[in-house]
């Protein structure tokens, strides 16, 4: 008896299983380079150039206009209940809890994410890869690994930025704007956040979440089809798995933990 | 890729912004502070809202933080607090818990008393008055209105 439907269903569980298990395999293998001679820390601090300094504008600008926005919203809200004294606590703990992480996340995905899975891609098209292994050089080791690493290095930092300057953002609107008090602002934020429970598990988050896209676009480069389809598929899917895994790993975070 | 000293001047920088960053959102922020080396504690019957990292004052002025709060033997609220060490304060100092505004956060209040011989590291502030719960005040004057109209 055949049925087509449920043989479909099969294969791509295999498949999915497949993918996870080179996922987890490659991802050592990434680590491993980390950890045993040689150390390619030249190429790490061009790939550190490539994916955080090259980003900078783009989260800093970005978390200037969401702290902004969310000190607009968040004083026209809590206005209504005579509460916009909470304000900064507002915007400070949605930032550092989910916002700040999340969207730098996703941003460094569309930026850099995509770049280095572009560009392995393209290697693998134009055979680079296999002229590295010719030379016997490694190119988890020479090509990959820095990129992975430098991402997942580059992401708390940031974060850290992007919440810096959505702070900033949100400042600048409820007290140079709406008027509130700055004492009032900074006040409520200081006492609405603490190290232990706000600032380390978001930052253990932009770790997560900068492993992730590490992991997953390199991964996807490495692993892509030899055409220009090839490259492309990687470049999307870089984008839409790396997307897809951050979101759903905030919120199992921090249904787990309750951060 | 050749190196550059400029690219990486900015990986530098970049590197030490993050960091910076994250120490003021650590330090300033998240209240990540170095013991201050004086601790103290209070048993209270109600603390209300007070919870970790709501200062500690001296006639309005902060002298430290509340450190952590727990549950004593004799189910009493043991509130451990950490203040500046160059506080000389009376064995006899009283300790409340107040409210900024009506509604607003709680907050320890230390009032110093007049006995010589001051408090050490370690040792617990005798006399406490708990916090006043305001749904409690209206509960029990709508109460006595309700009584008085019986009457």
């Amino acid at each position: 008896m055949r049925l087509p439907a449920v043989e479909r269903i099969g294969f791509k569980s295999q498949l999915f299983v497949d993918h996870l298990g080179g996922l987890a395999v490659f991802t050592l293998s990434v680590l491993r380079c980390a950890f045993v001679p040689p150390f390619r820390f030249r190429r790490f601090v061009d790939e550190v150039f490539d994916a955080g300094v090259l980003s900078l504008s783009i989260v800093c600008l970005s978390g200037f206009a969401v702290g902004a926005v969310l000190g607009l919203q968040g004083y026209d809200t809590l206005v209504r209940f005579g509460a916009e004294a909470n304000v900064g606590a507002m915007v400070g703990l949605s930032l550092v809890r989910e916002l700040g992480p999340v969207l730098t996340a996703l941003l460094v995905i569309g930026r850099a994410g995509s770049a280095a899975a572009a560009q392995i891609a393209t290697m693998v098209t134009t055979e680079q890869l296999d002229g590295l292994r010719m030379m016997s050089i490694d190119p988890i080791d020479f090509v990959v690994g820095p990129k992975a690493l430098a991402l997942l290095v580059v992401m708390p930092l940031l974060a850290a930025l992007f919440i810096l300057f959505a702070l900033f953002g949100g400042y600048l609107v409820s007290v140079m704007l709406l008027g509130l008090h700055g004492g009032t602002y900074f006040a409520s934020l200081e006492s609405a956040i603490t190290f232990a429970d706000d600032i380390v598990p978001s930052f253990s988050k932009a770790l997560v979440f900068g492993a992730l896209v590490g992991f997953i676009a390199t991964y996807r480069g490495y692993t892509s089809e030899p055409t220009s389809t090839g490259v492309s598929a990687a470049t999307t899917g870089t984008v839409v798995t790396a997307s897809v895994c951050v979101l759903l790993f905030d919120y199992v975070i921090t249904a787990l933990w309750g951060i | 890729m050749q190196p550059s000293p400029i690219r990486d001047l900015t990986v530098g920088l970049f590197v030490l912004a993050g960091l910076a960053a994250i120490a003021y959102l650590s330090v300033q922020v998240g209240g990540l502070q170095g013991e201050r080396g004086f601790h103290l504690y209070a048993t209270f019957d109600q603390i209300g809202g007070l919870r970790p990292r709501a200062p500690v004052v001296v006639s309005g002025v902060q002298v430290g933080q509340v450190s952590s709060i727990e549950l004593d033997k004799n189910l009493r609220a043991r509130v451990n607090m950490d203040v500046d060490p160059s506080l000389e304060l009376p064995v006899d100092t009283m300790a409340s818990i107040m409210t900024e505004g009506v509604l607003g956060n709680k907050f320890l209040a230390l009032e110093p008393g007049a006995e010589d011989e001051l408090l050490k590291d370690g040792e617990e502030i005798a006399f406490t008055e708990s916090a006043v719960l305001l749904e409690r005040l209206i509960g029990k004057f709508v109460n006595d209105a309700g009584l008085d109209e019986e009457d």
